[in-house]
């Protein structure tokens, strides 16, 4: 009989996926959208360009363009110019060099934020307190509370995304394309603003728009450098209005407005991207390669080694350093003398105060379920969407698209107005509502990484397991589910790592006792407790490169095996 | 003096000689294969000629120019050679449309604009490209973007070609008719050619001069017919062609193969040196070897394992002694004998190497 029940696994699963993202993604962005337009019980976009038209939310809206767009100049230019250097030269150490460009990625940005003003700030700000009082100027060299440090401290941690992507391209591309140039009569410039640049251009421009579409949703080095001078952009305009308003209607309402902005913003960037992407590509990937031949650099060798040392030294180490050094005085603003130092700092916020010992307490647990949850969500939902035919798979698909466009700031913003009582559930204040937020934030990652895994395990693979005799059930468990294994593993730690250090959505939802790792920083510096701040920075530091270097020994022994 | 001329040519990677003082010389107007298998050093040297690869010994020279010399330390940059080059992978450039493709090494020289214009055009038109001039490379076939390659590489007009398996990417028909086409490029236009191919048949046809290599170590130069014909190697015999092997002892007046010994196959004795040894290798062509009938007393003794219809050839395989399993083919109209049949078998035209090579 050709007669299937109406309501089988597929029907099943299709619901339960747009069940999970309805939910976690639609509903609260519906709010914000709502909240936005329906003034007064009716559709009102006047209302909405009045909000726009007010000083603090268009300054808002310039900063975050400006900064973003002066973040993506920079940083394409460092990136770029780095990808260049460990793949088309004879640098020294170069694998070295390139695993030392990627470390920026693992670091928190607000950290180096924070490092930076220890360092910078116009005036306690040790590099600046050095030249005035030991060389004598009448002033700082260089002041961080401004547009052009925030947009310096962001391009140091952000620049990566144009790096892998370019250093990528470049490794995969055909060398003989430039040898044919090279034989053709062209030098080595000529070259590389002619074929190289133009091929790879594809590549930089789509880790370009990624620094723009990441810098302009960033809360944490604007909050933590602007607020001396009034600097701020869009999400911390949005923090400012839920925090210090307390909720009323009408800060609500701008916030509604500027997160709509954020959200039409993203989606646009991640358009262009697209398009970069699909219509730019060529096909430089190289059959037989010969090993590129590399440019000698030859005088330049040396400069160019002792200068990328320079920018990691600069960039990684006296950050860093500086966080540990910070975490060990005795009071902030003491020169760095082995009087001023005490290791008491660290045991006191890891082993006595409850405020961040519960901080680190929250963000692993939080990190670890929500990790696991999105991990599981996701599988079912790229299994529905890349392998099942059901009727409507096109809205799963439009459903499943929506979190990679979401900033941190507006889910945030959608789970307070979804999840704060409005339908009979009020998680607000719990650490409930910090994980809806964070299953909603890492969705995408968690398709992502589910979906291409899955589209590797071709139909024929389970076709073949129905044939010996399994059933449905049996076949996924038996042959889907361990060919995916590693695509669900990937998601796993693209989770549970950012998680851990995660500021721009908790600080929207944290209460008394929910704080995360990252909020604590971030608070205990706003109340001006630099050392515990530095301190608790320097354990987080210490727990997310661990964690970076475990994943990544786990990930090597999985495939060496 | 030769036109151009490799001395003492060596190259090393790491631990690994790649090219081992290969000496070469070419004429004007000569074409020249570089033959063998994967890893032997041609293309290294094909790259040291073109400039990609310094040199870690010797010298190269073309016409009275010296290109590369490690005593001296001097090192022309690829950009300064003036050669055409042809890469495997045809290397056309995706951002650029073919006629762009095929200007830019003019433009690269600063050539006047109507120049830039009228050498274009003549390689274009010299490769058949003229309709394409506008379109991407990506909307050509693999053939197509190979052409593109080879107007790229003509429109300079250099004196020498230098082609890195410019055939290997292609489907087998644009293959034939590549080669013919870039033979008579060369008679038209007369540069020299240095070719490298692990193809044997490419070579034969293409080449006035086969060098073949093999693990840095040139093994012999000659037309195609000496190297063909009279290869000095077992690694030549095998590499240029299909080839039989058997394996004898050497006997008073012939070799002995199991428990017969026969007389030297076509008349011919090995060499001293060979026999010297008291066993050799004869090794005979496929389509060299005769069928005799097995009560004649005339040959060798084998029996048939294996016949197989080629369409135009006929493949046996047949065992003869104990261990020699050897390959003969016939052409279609030679009614043959079966599988399980013994027959007779003679080698008119042997030739003989000793057993380890």
């Amino acid at each position: 009989m050709g007669n299937t029940s109406r309501f089988g696994t597929a029907q099943f699963l299709f619901a339960l996926s747009v069940g999970i993202l309805v939910a976690v993604v639609a509903v609260p962005m519906l709010l914000i959208f709502f909240n936005a337009f329906w003034v007064n019980g009716h559709f009102n976009i006047a209302d909405v360009i009045r909000v726009l038209r007010q000083g603090e939310t268009y300054k808002a809206l310039l900063n975050s363009l400006f900064l973003s767009s002066g973040v993506t100049v920079t940083g394409t230019l460092v990136g770029t110019f780095f990808a260049w250097l460990v793949t088309r030269t004879d640098l020294p150490f170069k694998r070295t060099m390139k695993l030392l460009f990627l470390v920026p990625f693992m670091l928190p940005a607000f950290i180096g934020a924070l490092a930076w003003k220890m360092l910078l700030s116009p005036r306690a700000g040790y590099i600046n307190r050095l030249f005035m009082d030991i060389f004598g100027f009448d002033g700082p060299i260089f002041d961080i509370y401004s547009y052009a440090g925030i947009i310096l401290v962001e391009t140091m941690y952000l620049f990566p995304f144009v790096f892998i992507q370019v250093s990528g391209a470049l490794e995969r591309m055909d060398p003989t394309l430039e040898e044919s140039a090279r034989i053709s009569g062209a030098d080595l410039f000529t070259i590389t603003r002619k074929i190289t640049i133009p091929l790879v251009l594809p590549s930089i421009l789509s880790g370009a728009l990624l620094i723009m579409l990441y810098s302009m949703a960033h809360f944490g080095t604007v909050a933590v450098l602007g607020a001396e001078t009034g600097i701020y952009n869009i999400p911390t305009l949005i923090y400012e209005k839920i925090h210090q308003s307390a909720g009323s209607f009408d800060s609500i309402r701008t916030a509604t407005v500027l997160a709509t902005v954020l959200v039409i913003a993203a989606a646009f960037i991640l358009w262009l991207q697209n398009r970069v992407l699909s219509q730019g590509r060529y096909q430089i990937i190289a059959g037989k390669s010969f090993r590129p031949s590399e440019l000698k650099l030859r005088g330049w060798r040396v400069p160019m080694f002792v200068f990328c040392m320079f920018y990691i030294a600069l960039t990684i180490v006296l950050p860093t350093a500086t966080i540990f050094m910070v975490g060990g005085l005795k009071t902030y603003g003491l020169p760095f003398v082995s009087e001023n130092m005490t290791w008491n700092n660290y045991k006191y916020i890891l082993f006595e105060w409850d405020l961040t010992r519960d901080a680190i307490w929250n963000s692993v647990s939080l990190g670890l379920i929500a990790a696991l949850v999105t991990m599981f969500a996701g599988v079912i939902i790229s299994y529905v969407i890349v392998k099942m035919k059901v009727r409507g798979k096109g809205f799963l698909e439009f459903l499943g698209m929506l979190p990679f466009s979401v900033p941190g700031s507006v889910i945030a913003l959608g789970v307070i107005l979804a999840w704060s009582g409005k339908f009979g559930i009020n998680l607000y204040n719990t650490v409930w509502i910090i994980l809806v937020a964070y299953v909603a934030r890492y969705m995408a990652f968690s398709l992502k990484a589910n979906s291409a895994a899955l589209e590797q395990v071709h139909d024929s693979l389970v076709e073949a397991a129905r044939a010996s005799g399994a059933t449905m059930w049996q076949a996924l468990k038996d042959i889907v589910i361990p060919l995916v294994r590693p695509g669900m593993m990937a998601a796993f730690f693209l989770i549970f790592l950012p998680a851990l250090r995660e500021l721009t959505v908790s600080v929207l939802l944290y209460g008394p006792t929910t704080r995360t790792i990252g909020v604590a920083i971030y608070t205990l510096n706003e109340d001006g407790e630099t050392v515990y701040s530095a301190a608790l920075a320097g354990i987080a530091l210490v727990i997310i490169v661990t964690g970076e270097i475990l994943i990544k020994r786990l990930v090597a022994g999985k495939n060496n095996g | 003096m030769a036109y151009i001329e490799l001395r003492q040519v060596t190259k090393y990677f790491g631990d690994v000689t790649a090219v081992d003082h290969l000496n070469l010389t070419m004429e004007h107007g000569e074409c020249l294969a570089m033959l063998g298998p994967s890893g032997c050093g041609k293309t290294t040297t094909l790259r040291m000629v073109a400039g990609f690869e310094d040199i870690d010994d010797g010298e190269i020279f073309v016409g009275e120019r010296c290109l590369s010399s490690k005593r001296k330390n001097f090192y022309v940059p690829p950009e300064e050679r003036n050669f055409g080059m042809v890469f495997q992978a045809f290397a056309v450039w995706p951002h650029l449309s073919v006629y762009e493709n095929v200007a830019f090494p003019l433009r690269i020289r600063k050539l006047p604009r109507e120049e830039v214009e009228k050498r274009t055009k003549e390689a274009l038109k010299n490769t058949n490209l003229l309709d394409v001039a506008s379109n991407r490379p990506d909307d050509l076939s693999g053939g197509g973007k190979q052409r593109v390659a080879l107007a790229r590489a003509l429109a300079i007009r250099p004196d020498v070609m230098l082609l890195d398996e410019p055939l290997s990417s292609l489907d087998p028909h644009f293959r034939e008719e590549m080669r013919f086409e870039i033979k008579d490029l060369q008679r038209r236009l007369g540069f020299s050619i240095l070719y490298v191919t692990h193809d044997q048949s490419e070579a034969m046809a293409l080449s006035d001069r086969i060098l073949v290599m093999r693990a840095g170590v040139m093994q012999q130069t000659g037309t195609p017919l000496e190297v063909y014909g009279e290869p000095n190697s077992r690694f030549v015999f095998e590499f240029v062609g299909l080839s039989s092997f058997i394996e004898v002892a050497f006997a008073e007046g012939g070799m002995r193969i199991g428990d017969g010994v026969y007389p030297w196959p076509g008349g011919v004795l090995p060499a001293s040196a060979i026999r010297a040894a008291g066993r050799g290798l004869l090794a005979v062509r496929p389509f060299e070897i005769e069928f005799r009938n097995v009560d004649g007393n005339k040959g060798v003794p084998g029996i048939v394992t294996r016949k197989v219809f080629l369409g135009e050839t006929i493949d046996y395989r047949l065992q003869v002694g104990d261990k020699a399993e050897i390959r003969v083919q016939k052409t279609r109209r030679n009614p043959g004998p079966a599988v399980g049949d013994n027959i007779k078998l003679e080698f008119p035209r042997p030739h003989w190497y000793r057993v380890d090579g």
